[in-house]
């Protein structure tokens, strides 16, 4: 079976001679369609850099990105294009919400700039709202939301329409830990209707959610963690 | 975690028997800190030695002893409830003083040991984060639980990035592998020379 992503010996280099910065260094990373994968690794680590190579916006210096066995290097930048507002959703850190947008406008709008006419695109965005149990707040503008519905609103405009990869950035936010697990919850149910998500984080307790965890060191893949037995184990430990 | 107090406060829903305190017990807490029932039975009798628990008086410590909270009992509760767990105490941590002698060791690199342990701590994170995901999420007492450990190895996990960091700014480390750049370094000089 293809993988959702897949990165292939990917560096990412800024600035030439002094100035030189080698962001990420012979990077591979395949994520299967239903899986979750963390990546770990303090400031500067390059986190961000896969995140944003993953999603096509920006360009590998070195290696090979494919998205759904595509390579991104075969397609043209309106292809590129498309493919971004298709097939890949992201979600921020800081929601990124249009505030003089309702929430249903939101997460409508990807699919309107995809060429989607207005009325279908607003079921398609109350749909995704219901689903996130957002329905009451159709209605309500950004600004007049807490902070963790604006952060369900961006997972349903992450999701709404037929995305099938999901990347995010640090996505519970300022958010506290209870409604940052709530976040959790709704990005692992995206995954087990087959979406491959790629969560960037520092917070280990967001990490954990993942199926699986890699580290990056100085633009290096320097670890990953193995698939969890289940939870059994922790039941028979001779710590209890 | 106070077996004894544990079961004196499911005492105080009404008088239960051995069996189905340990049940209770198990179902609480998730499941997360299994009981057998010898234990259940040996800490009641110490329970009713020190007047905080009466049984029903029948014979032996089968299924058919019933037992019921003390007024002594009660008090004994309530005291433990407000007397703050000993967290003043720094423990010898193993971990701690394993980092440490790494840092000392020639030839050991040191951030190949914080990673392992890293990787090792959020493996035993997923596992727990699993026992939750799969959980309702109206069981409120699972959750407890299971995010007491989270938190705790959330803190050891935050305690090796802030070593990692510490030791690279800090300490004379012997580096390995010549393919990482010193993070003393400013990563600009590191680049250049690869």
């Amino acid at each position: 079976m293809t993988a959702m992503l897949e990165l292939r010996s990917v560096s990412k280099v800024y600035g030439t001679g002094p100035t030189q910065v080698n962001a990420l260094v012979d990077v591979d990373l395949s994520v299967e369609r239903g899986e979750m994968v963390a990546v770990m690794g303090p400031s500067g680590s390059g986190k961000s850099t896969l995140l944003t190579i993953a999603g096509s916006l920006e360009e590998a210096t070195t290696g090979e990105v494919l998205v759904d066995g595509l390579p991104l290097s075969d397609l043209s930048a309106d292809d590129r294009a498309r493919l971004r507002r298709r097939s890949i959703g992201y979600v921020f850190q800081d929601f990124n919400l249009l505030a003089g947008l309702t929430a249903t406008e939101n997460v409508a709008l990807p699919l309107e700039l995809d060429g989607i006419g207005s009325s279908a695109a607003t079921v398609a965005g109350l749909e995704a709202l219901r689903s996130l149990g957002l329905g009451d707040r159709a209605d309500h503008f950004a600004d007049d939301l807490s902070g963790g519905e604006r952060q369900r609103v961006a997972i349903a405009r992450a999701v709404v329409g037929n995305r099938r990869l999901l990347l995010a950035d640090e996505p519970s936010g300022a958010l506290d830990s209870v409604n940052g697990e709530a976040v959790m919850r709704l990005l692992r149910e995206a995954c087990r209707r087959g979406i491959a998500l790629v969560i960037v984080t520092h917070d280990s307790q967001l990490a954990a959610w993942a199926d699986r965890v890699v580290f990056l060191r100085d633009g290096q893949m320097v670890d990953h963690t193995v698939a969890p037995p289940g939870p059994e184990f922790l039941l028979s430990g001779p710590e209890h | 975690m106070s077996v004894r107090h544990a079961l004196l406060a499911l005492l105080t829903e009404g008088p239960k028997f051995g069996l189905r305190l340990q049940q209770e017990f198990e179902a609480r807490t998730g499941e997360v800190w299994p009981l057998n029932v010898g234990q259940v039975y040996t800490t009641l009798q110490r329970l009713e030695r020190d007047g905080l628990v009466e049984s029903d008086g029948a014979v032996g410590d089968g299924p058919q002893k019933g037992y019921r909270i003390t007024s002594a009992g009660q008090r004994e509760l309530e005291t433990w409830l407000q007397t703050p767990p000993e967290v003043h105490v720094p423990p010898r941590d193993e971990l701690v003083i394993k980092v440490l002698v790494a840092i000392r060791v020639p030839g050991v690199d040191v951030r190949k040991v914080v990673q392992a342990h890293r990787r090792h701590l959020i493996e035993v994170m997923q596992r727990y984060t699993k026992i939750k995901a799969q959980a309702a999420e109206d069981d409120v007492g699972l959750a407890l639980v299971v995010d007491g450990e989270l938190f705790r190895l959330e803190g050891v996990v935050r305690w090796l990035d802030a070593a990692d960091a510490r030791i690279a700014q800090h300490a004379p480390i012997r580096w390995t592998t010549d393919t990482t750049a010193q993070p003393s370094e400013p990563k600009a000089e590191a680049a250049d020379r690869r």
